[in-house]
């Protein structure tokens, strides 16, 4: 090696000069809904991990003798028909609506993976099979998807939790299937091949992580979505069967006695919207912040 | 005569942050006001401020600002009879101006509905402005959409549109920019018909030669001041500020090859790379040969259409050959053909005298660090998730890459040899500036150590004097490191400027080929004469 020079003058170019220019995006939601949002997100997470740890009676202890009570001091929630705790069934509830929710999630991802690769990397042919199946999924409704495999394969957490995968897949699929896309053309991608970097360098160092950068934000918002859906199998009866608590399961048990005890409905009810809600205000500061970080 | 436009004083400022400071012009009948300055010197927002235009979050304060309303005082209703009627604003970027959805005639006769000309004499009115500012087949054209129209279509609708009633005065904020060069030379040549008409002109460019052919009197932004002012031929043959002097410096022409564009010391530059035992490159024999090259694609009807045929060339180690041509004229088919990333119809490249194209891809893996490329914007050309030093790292040979130890020092190395302090390689490529972005490129361009460089446009999205360091940053490469060149613009000077030889090209075609004074100075196709005749700084090619 010979001798290294100095340097040249430091580049004499002003910084991104600050170009003045209204903000057109809206202020970013409150920092008490921020952290509300993460409060009841990890109330619910511990709610699911150590439901006893919260609960302050059994679930499915019953209690005739205290069957409908109102909300109180020893019952928040109330009881139900069989005098079984309400706020302590909500709380057990958790472990069921999150298992299924990312359990579903992660299905109709993985699903998606397979569809969406296929079709973005695949080649023309491919392409054309995988946008078809795609279709053919979103035409079809996830509702009654999920009671043909209830049908078959009868009443299960598993049974709803594919029925919900299946369901969400297609959503999935597509953006997986367009971000390749759009990937796979750009300028750095290009860069890359004319390093000379072999194909399979490119796809996971390159291709992948830029492709499913978008798709982690998704997931968090689909959790959320995923939990309403299996909260909906729930209430028509698909899926958990009482007495195992489950928000939707409760929903529907509810359903009966709204008359009398309308905190067997309302305290799942505003739990799942609470849950959802919050899920989804994370889950936009999230796309937010990655949006922010991202170039185009 | 009075002033159609005061302005004294003038400073506007965005949250407290100054960007127009104590600015004073006025600008007479029939006359032609040219400010020029790189981006964000404020000459942009200079002009908004006489529309009120600037926003809400604008503060605009001035001793006088009169454009036959006082602006400071004016209610939005006063501003808005103003717009249009009597001052009339092209606006920059005629590709995003135009509303996608809206017929191009609905967008031209939006003025004339905003200011009560009844709607039935839309019609006949778009095609009278559509006709006087040359667009052929007006009627057509009035019902198309933006898409379906050229750029210099669009930007003449855009000037019809600031015509349509009939203003005393044009602002035109960089309105030939992104342009070819013929059609940028047929848009100035429009206002300048406007101008002979006896409307004034206020013009704003980055561009000197641009301002130089048609203004009057020229002010010279930086940095939201004003650094010169003058007549504009006092102010480009001999300006007094040093600003000025280094901005006409830094434009490449004939004249300044050979010759420094910035005011930079010149980087003598030596990479570690280079091992002292590799033998002396023999610069007789063609380190990269193209031979009849052509590309087609078929088209959605099904016919095949040629974008490159029958192109041939040869680059010796060492030299700099140019490839210019207006957009569409196959110039960048061709670099993505001569880096085998795109594969010719027809024709092949061989790189070192053996084929480079026609063989698969694995067989060329392992030489591709004999090509590197810059692209012509550096933003998308990085992961946008990885930092300057991480792409520069990965770029590293396999066999070079080391330990990660070594690796920060080439990195370093690599960023020291373009110019950028070593601190860059932790920073992300949003954060740079385009100069900094397209070093940084270079960088890793030249990571392999390759023997052929393919610059595709690079300093095409830069302001003029940043173009200039980095062309002086080429220059000074290739005199280091011995790397050929195969350097694709649009911009005449640019390529007169760097190359040893020249390409031009036109509908996918060579038709002219030489030294770059032969081709450039003394032009024997009619294509060539045209775009020669079309740069618009004749008198900028002497002074330089």
């Amino acid at each position: 090696m010979t001798t290294l020079a100095p340097p040249a003058a430091p580049v004499a170019e002003p910084e991104a000069a600050p170009v003045p220019r209204p903000s057109r995006r809206a202020p970013a939601p409150g920092r008490i809904g921020l952290v509300a949002a993460g409060a009841v997100v990890g109330a619910v997470v511990l709610a699911a991990l150590l439901p006893d740890l919260l609960a302050p009676q059994d679930p499915l202890e019953i209690s005739l003798s205290e069957s409908f009570a109102p909300p109180s001091a020893e019952h928040v929630f109330g009881t139900d028909q069989s005098g079984r705790d309400v706020f302590s069934r909500v709380i057990h509830g958790a472990r069921q609506s999150l298992v299924i929710g990312i359990g579903a999630t992660g299905i109709g991802l993985a699903g998606a993976l397979v569809l969406g690769l296929l079709g973005g990397l695949g080649g023309r042919i491919a392409d054309g099979a995988v946008t078809r199946v795609i279709e053919v999924l979103y035409a079809f409704p996830g509702i009654l998807l999920a009671l043909i495999l209830i049908a078959v394969y009868g009443n299960s957490a598993l049974t709803q939790m594919v029925a919900v995968g299946l369901a969400t897949m297609p959503g999935y699929a597509r953006m997986v299937r367009g971000q390749l896309l759009v990937v796979r053309g750009s300028a750095y991608v290009e860069a890359a091949r004319a390093l000379g970097h072999p194909p399979l360098r490119i796809l996971v160092r390159t291709i992948l992580p830029n492709a499913f950068r978008p798709l982690t934000v998704l997931v968090t918002l689909g959790v959320g979505q995923a939990i309403v859906w299996a909260a909906a199998l729930g209430f028509l009866g698909m899926g958990v069967q009482p007495p195992t608590a489950e928000w939707g399961a409760m929903l529907n048990a509810g359903r009966t006695y709204i008359q009398q005890a309308w905190w067997m409905d309302f305290f799942p009810g505003i739990t799942i919207v609470v849950f959802t809600l919050s899920l989804t205000v994370l889950g936009r500061r999230l796309q937010r912040a990655t949006d922010a970080g991202a170039l185009r | 005569m009075t002033d159609l436009i005061t302005a004294r004083n003038l400073s506007v400022s965005f949250d407290g942050h100054e960007v127009v400071h104590d600015v004073s012009f006025s600008l007479r009948p029939g006359t032609c006001l040219g400010i020029v300055g790189e981006s964000g010197s404020g000459k942009s927002v200079t002009a908004r401020s006489l529309l009120g235009l600037n926003g809400p979050r604008a503060e605009v304060s001035a001793s006088t600002l009169d454009v036959g309303v006082d602006v400071l005082t004016a209610t939005e209703q006063e501003l808005r009879a103003l717009r249009g009627s009597r001052i009339g604003y092209v606006l920059q970027d005629a590709l995003v101006s135009l509303d996608p959805l809206r017929k191009v005639g609905t967008e031209i006769a939006e003025p004339l509905r905003a200011h009560g000309v009844p709607r039935s004499q839309h019609p006949q009115r778009v095609q009278d402005l559509l006709t006087s500012v040359s667009v052929p087949e007006p009627e057509l054209r009035s019902r198309q959409l933006p898409s379906e129209l050229s750029g210099g279509l669009r930007q003449r609708a855009l000037i019809a549109a600031a015509l349509a009633l009939d203003p005393e005065v044009l602002i035109a904020d960089e309105p030939t920019t992104a342009l070819d060069v013929t059609v940028q030379s047929q848009i100035l040549e429009l206002l300048e018909q406007n101008l002979a008409a006896g409307r004034a002109l206020i013009l704003i460019s980055h561009d000197l030669s641009v301002v130089e052919r048609l203004a009057d009197h020229v002010l010279v932004m930086h940095h939201g001041r004003v650094v010169e002012e003058g007549p504009t031929s006092q102010v480009l043959t001999a300006p007094q500020d040093p600003y000025t002097r280094r901005l006409l410096a830094a434009i490449p022409s004939a004249g300044s090859r050979g010759e420094r564009l910035s005011d930079l010391p010149p980087s003598p530059i030596t990479l570690a790379t280079r091992s002292e035992d590799a033998p002396p490159r023999d610069t007789t024999v063609p380190v990269l040969t193209a031979d009849g090259l052509g590309k087609s694609y078929r088209g959605p009807d099904g016919r095949t259409r040629a974008v490159v045929e029958d192109v041939s060339f040869s680059l010796h180690p060492g030299e700099t050959l140019g490839i210019v041509g207006e957009s569409g004229s196959g110039k960048s088919t061709t670099a993505w053909m001569a880096l085998a990333l795109t594969e010719p119809t027809t024709g092949a490249v061989a790189l070192d005298g053996e084929p480079w194209t026609g063989i698969p891809e694995r067989r060329r893996r392992a030489r591709r660090r004999r090509i590197a490329v810059v692209q012509q914007d550096p933003l998308s050309s990085f992961d946008p998730r990885w930092t300057v030093g991480r792409t520069i790292a990965d770029a590293l040979p396999s066999a070079r890459r080391g330990g990660a130890e070594e690796r920060t020092a080439r990195v370093a190395e690599l960023l020291r040899a373009v110019g950028l302090d070593p601190s860059f390689a932790a920073r992300h490529p949003l954060t740079l500036s385009g100069g900094q972005r397209q070093r940084a490129a270079i960088a890793r361009a030249l990571a392999t150590d390759p023997e052929v460089l393919v610059l595709d446009e690079p300093v095409s999205a830069l302001d003029v004097s940043v173009q200039a360091q980095v062309l002086d940053l080429l220059a000074d490469l290739q005199q280091a490191l011995g790397t050929a060149y195969l350097f694709i613009s649009h911009d005449l000077g640019v390529i007169h400027h760097v190359s040893d030889r020249v390409l031009v090209m036109q509908h996918g075609r060579i038709v002219e080929s030489g030294t770059a004074d032969e081709v450039l100075r003394t032009p024997r196709h009619p294509y060539t004469r045209q775009l020669v005749a079309a740069l618009p700084r004749p008198e900028l090619e002497e002074i330089a």
